[in-house]
């Protein structure tokens, strides 16, 4: 309550400077942008992330607005797509948005860095967790509020390896940025740190394919005691379907393209006793749970995924705005690196890398036709 | 690498084969009468499996045993399917009939991209899950362990479908005029042949052989969505020029070395790779045999 006073007088404050001031260009709005899967396979991935910006964007705009101007979200759909990524974020910048919140795939992300890259505007993703978009420096300008891939396959390799037990592994994955740089990290992680764990096998699978018959042979040849499968839910649940059907119960370990609730619904029993990781639970967290509440009352259901972490790309972002009292990307990179920022995964800052502090990953297991948190 | 896995490996490569086959067959006919590819084909499949699934659900809701669930799921989604084959061809291709083979081509491309937006629009952009309807039966002991008994409810309707397609060419009246039309479609229509009826027919056998593909391999896969048509498409486009485009056993044994190729080189290799043998096989047969395995060359009349 007095956090929204405070607030309030800010934003009054900032309007009198602003009405002083009467540039009429500082009135206009702060255009940000959007961009993620919003159709398609995977548009619930993106959706989310879209809801969460206008959630947020229409509470400060009630509240006064930033630096005493108005938000105005500039949606684009990238349908996860490299391919159709680089033409949204080239509307985007057309559109002039100061930042963007965005993108959700890591493929289609590194897509559109390239053009936020040319025209130096700062991008916050809720979801691209692909490694080397930060570890590489390539895009100083990028940023995000979830943390990177190497940390789950850590997480994976560790949970396989000591709460689990398993003395070999089948590691699949689908051939693409996400999925194949998770697959990756488990091996690294796996070899690195338990070495008595064989890995029997490291294969690509094709997406899309008329079935997986021959793939699931080679796994039940192999004699693997866990499947670590790189990607995303489509695939998985028809991996996870046709080997239960053909008797194989091969513990099956993913990543967050499969935490989600729609994988459960497709797979359907054959869910049960899955295990995937994703970012943490953000039950304990006030501000995360006034993000639910706020999205229950919009759309009248629990949001999906990656919800509370572009809740929080958008807080961090529209802090440092604030803070910076501009919305120059220099400054507004300045402030998101220098900035610590409460928000719906926690508090967080950012390093010089991009990636956030302060977030991390969790264990679930698909229980009684829900995911559980087990770690 | 024992026999087993072998086995296993081929039957697996002999399913997927089968579901080529079942839509290639669809591909090669119209070929042989029309000389069209008619790509909207894939399509039809991707239909037939959403006819059955909408079926299934309503019949399953309604209490029915499975294998009732699953003999009615067919016969509707070969209905309707066959009707959406029939319908296509009138308004797409009849039109054309007599314009560049270019033109109905296209218009054949565009119905494809309608079809498959139009599932998009009026059903849902998600993966949804398919009930498994194929009946779990003992499987004698030689055999347990290396085919599973969806597996071979497939083969075996595939080979019942295509025992029954050979007979109904070969001997009844409408086959007969079908190898007429095929081989000189102004000559047919001179002696009297029918041959808009005979092109109708044609498209009907073929989009109700794509629908049972659909069905068979949605349930045993356990999702669809409207995607589906495009790959197992393309792939059943490949087995049938594989063959000969045009020939009706050529389409058969065409998907089924496909399917085995695919199948073996992601057992044996690396499933990355499987679309790579797929058409490198292609190719080399292309290049050695131009008219397809058991395609006959095109004569040029003069």
């Amino acid at each position: 309550m007095r956090k929204t006073t405070l607030r309030f007088i800010v934003a009054v404050a900032a309007v009198l400077v602003v009405l002083i001031a009467c540039a009429p260009q500082e009135t206009a709005p702060i255009k940000i942008g959007v961009s993620g899967p919003h159709s398609g396979d995977l548009a619930s991935f993106g959706i989310p992330t879209m809801r969460a910006a206008e959630l947020v964007a229409a509470q400060i705009n009630e509240a006064g607005g930033l630096l005493g101007r108005q938000i105005e979200l500039v949606i684009e759909d990238d349908q996860c797509d490299p391919g159709v990524a680089p033409n949204a974020a080239a509307r985007l910048v057309g559109e002039e948005v100061v930042a963007v919140v965005g993108h959700i795939c890591s493929g289609a992300t590194r897509a559109a860095l390239n053009i936020y890259a040319d025209e130096d505007i700062p991008a916050i993703s809720p979801s691209a967790t692909n490694p080397g978009l930060t570890k590489e420096g390539e895009f100083p300008n990028f940023f995000r509020t979830i943390a990177p891939d190497d940390a789950q396959g850590e997480l994976q390799a560790s949970f396989a390896g000591a709460e689990l037990g398993v003395q070999s592994v089948a590691i699949l994955h689908d051939g693409g940025d996400y999925g194949r740089g998770l697959a990756d990290f488990s091996r690294a992680s796996i070899e690195a740190s338990f070495p008595d764990i064989e890995v029997l096998l490291y294969e690509g699978v094709t997406v899309g394919a008329v079935d997986y018959s021959a793939i699931i042979n080679r796994v039940a040849d192999s004699g693997a005691d866990a499947v670590i499968f790189g990607g995303y839910h489509p695939e998985a649940s028809r991996l996870v379907g046709q080997m239960r059907t053909q008797g194989i119960d091969t513990l099956f370990i993913s990543g967050d393209g499969v935490r989600d609730d729609a994988f459960i619904a497709v797979a359907g029993d054959d869910a049960e006793g899955v295990y995937a990781t994703g970012p943490r639970d953000t039950s304990g967290n006030a501000i995360a749970n006034a993000a639910v509440s706020a999205h229950q009352a919009a759309y009248g259901e629990d949001p999906g995924p990656f919800f509370q972490e572009g809740w929080a790309a958008m807080l961090a972002l529209t802090n440092a705005i604030e803070a910076a009292e501009s919305t120059e990307a220099d400054a507004i990179m300045n402030a998101l690196r220098s900035e610590n920022v409460e928000t719906s995964v926690g508090t967080i800052s950012f390093d010089e890398l991009g990636d956030a502090t302060g977030v991390g990953f969790a264990v679930y297991q698909v229980q009684g036709g829900a995911y559980v948190q087990v770690q | 690498m024992n026999t087993d896995f072998f086995f296993r490996l081929l039957f697996s490569g002999l399913t997927r084969g089968s579901i080529y086959a079942l839509i290639a067959l669809g591909y090669t006919m119209v070929y042989g009468i029309i000389k069209l590819i008619n790509f909207a084909h894939g399509e039809i499949y991707m239909i037939g499996a959403f006819t059955a699934l909408i079926t299934a659900g309503a019949l399953g809701f309604a209490g029915f045993p499975p294998i009732l669930i699953l003999l009615l799921a067919g016969l509707v989604a070969v209905i309707y399917s066959a009707a959406y084959g029939f319908t296509i061809e009138k308004i797409a291709y009849r039109p054309l009939r007599s314009a560049p083979r270019l033109s109905a081509l296209i218009s054949a491309v565009g119905m494809s991209l309608f079809l498959q937006e139009y599932v998009r629009l009026s059903q849902t952009s998600n993966f949804i899950a398919f009930p498994r309807l194929l009946p779990e039966l003992p499987i004698p002991g030689g055999l347990q362990g290396i085919v599973t008994s969806p597996q071979a409810f497939i083969l075996i309707t595939t080979a019942v479908v295509m025992i029954l397609l050979t007979l109904l060419i070969r001997y009844t009246k409408i086959g007969k005029a079908m190898r007429a039309t095929s081989q000189d479609r102004t000559m047919a229509m001179l002696v009297g042949v029918r041959v808009d009826r005979v092109i109708s027919f044609t498209f009907i056998i073929g989009s109700a052989t794509a629908a049972l593909g659909g069905l068979l391999i949605s349930s045993f896969v356990g999702q669809i969505n409207f995607f589906i048509g495009f790959l197992a498409g393309i792939k059943a486009f490949v087995a049938a020029v594989l063959g000969g485009i045009g020939s009706i056993p050529g389409a058969v044994l065409g998907g089924l070395i496909l399917g085995m190729a695919e199948s073996l080189a992601a057992g044996y290799v690396s499933s990355v790779y499987e679309d790579v043998f797929a058409f490198v096989i292609l190719v080399l047969i292309l290049i050695f045999k131009p008219s397809g395995i058991l395609g006959r060359p095109e004569v040029q009349k003069v």
